[in-house]
């Protein structure tokens, strides 16, 4: 981890037609580092990623990444900015989704050489190998010509995950990996992103409801509560011994011992 | 017999309605491909233009789409041969039908799948090929194969201009023979037996979308 903010918020607002799900909202995440968003359900936590991924559009203030501002003054669109200066910002940035968003026409090999070779101009050959050391990776090397149906959710969701990394992007979004799985695969997935955790250059945000998950792996744990992060910090100290009520309420429905401790 | 003298005439009839069918069911699927590509995944101008075609040869019928075109375009502008003309009406007319149908097949795949190639930084004009396209072509097969069918039936207005197919011919043979049954009992085994060919080369063409995409998967 570093002392440079790889994401920045600064005073974002977005709405949707009359609900503000952000209001003023300020957010940093430094370099390498891991953070993790909890929060109740419809407080926003998706939505930070989605304006990250440049799937939502914010109406107010300043939204960066490495650097890039998502508005460029004068451009149209949502986003304010043209189609190349969203494609610099994309090539920095990848996302697992909830619900894994397989190619369900291809291949699993082919889910993942996909981008690589059309966004990337990779060689087949190159992104077949990176492919396959990938699938390694996520302990599905003998699953590269199957296809998305054939595959359980877990298995899925390593496919993802090796999809998303197969671009190579800075910082990785995972929006709630583990909560379409059924409860006998949600550790093989947490497996993975655990070992990614350790990775040192990767900057990882992640949306999750595994309390206990969020505790390994995250340097920071933000408690989010109506578009605002109302607590944050290491997730011993927010975790064990939240200072807000309402962090303390909202871990006590997950974590007893929280609520005794 | 009178089955015997019948058929010949009414097979080069036949054969006049085969070819009209088939050119003009190959026109209108470029044709619905184009639109439904436009209307339903391309920028604004062209969408609108997509939109307007599809909706005026949707909304009028195609026996007065001929005529007109028939009748009515020679006083202002070219006279067309009456084959071409009959060509041109089916084709529009499938290609507006067909539009709706490519339009909405794209439609129909998940919102899901754009946010995927948008997080793997595809192009607006990748995603639409690699990963929309491909995966709304078998869903409009069908619906496509119903349109052609239709547009097999449709060839019998065409008569309507002088042009000599099927049902032409029907007409020409019952005012000469007086012979209602066996000529149009004849002409309705005639076009179902089209029909029929027709429907198989439909799902034939159906599997061959879906084993083609197999393929492209299999070779990544
Ligand atoms: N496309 C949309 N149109 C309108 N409202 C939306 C849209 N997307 C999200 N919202 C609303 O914005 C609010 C924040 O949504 P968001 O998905 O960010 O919540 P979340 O914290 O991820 O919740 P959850 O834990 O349920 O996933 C919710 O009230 C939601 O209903
Ligand atoms: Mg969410």
């Amino acid at each position: 981890m570093t002392d440079t903010p790889i994401i920045r918020f600064q005073n974002v607002s977005k709405r949707y037609g009359d609900l503000t799900v952000l209001d003023h909202f300020d957010f940093e995440v430094m370099s390498g580092e891991k953070v993790t968003l909890i929060g109740p359900s419809g407080s926003g936590k998706s939505t930070v990623l989605r304006i990250l991924m440049t799937l939502e559009p914010v109406q107010e203030g300043v939204v960066e990444l490495d650097g890039l501002s998502y508005r460029q003054p004068g451009r149209h669109g949502p986003f304010h900015a043209s189609a190349r200066h969203l494609h610099q910002i994309r090539s920095r940035v990848g996302m697992v989704f909830q619900n894994f968003n397989l190619f369900p026409h291809m291949s699993v090999l082919r889910n993942i050489t996909e981008a690589p070779v059309a966004v990337l101009g990779l060689s087949k050959a190159d992104a077949r190998a990176r492919a396959h050391e990938l699938l390694e990776m996520v302990g599905l090397a003998d699953k590269a010509q199957a296809f998305p149906a054939q595959l359980s959710g877990g298995q899925k969701q390593r496919v993802a995950i090796a999809r998303a990394l197969a671009m190579r992007p800075r910082v990785l979004l995972f929006d709630e990996p583990t909560s379409a799985l059924d409860p006998e695969l949600v550790g093989e997935v947490q497996e993975v992103i655990r070992r990614l955790a350790h990775e040192h250059d990767l900057t990882m945000l992640l949306v999750t409801h595994e309390m206990r998950f969020a505790r390994e792996i995250s340097d920071r744990v933000c408690f989010f509560d109506q578009g605002r992060i109302v607590e944050q910090g290491p997730p011993g100290e927010i975790m064990i011994n939240p200072a807000q009520p309402r962090t303390r309420a909202f871990l006590g429905a997950y974590l007893p011992e929280t609520s005794t401790g | 017999m009178s089955g015997t003298l019948l058929l010949p005439p009414l097979l080069t009839g036949a054969q006049v309605t085969v070819e009209l069918t088939l050119t003009s069911t190959v026109l209108g699927a470029m044709l619905a491909f184009s639109a439904g590509m436009a209307r339903g995944a391309g920028p604004w101008p062209l969408r609108l233009f997509a939109a307007t075609y599809i909706e005026i040869f949707r909304g009028t019928s195609l026996l007065v789409q001929l005529f007109w075109l028939y009748y009515a375009l020679p006083l202002i502008g070219p006279r067309i041969d009456p084959f071409v003309t009959g060509i041109i009406a089916l084709s529009l007319n499938i290609g507006a039908y067909g539009a709706e149908v490519v339009r909405g097949a794209l439609l129909a795949v998940p919102r899901a799948q754009h946010e995927a190639a948008v997080a793997l930084n595809f192009t607006a004009r990748q995603t639409l090929w690699r990963i929309i396209l491909p995966q709304a072509l078998p869903e409009m097969m069908p619906p496509l194969g119903n349109l052609a069918v239709q547009n097999l039936k449709d060839t019998s207005l065409v008569s309507m201009i002088t042009i000599a197919d099927l049902t032409f011919r029907a007409q020409t043979l019952r005012n000469l023979t007086l012979n209602s049954i066996p000529v149009y009992s004849l002409t309705l085994l005639l076009y179902f037996a089209m029909a029929l060919v027709l429907m198989a080369g439909m799902r034939g063409l159906e599997r061959w979308v879906r084993i083609k995409g197999q393929g492209d998967m299999a070779r990544a």
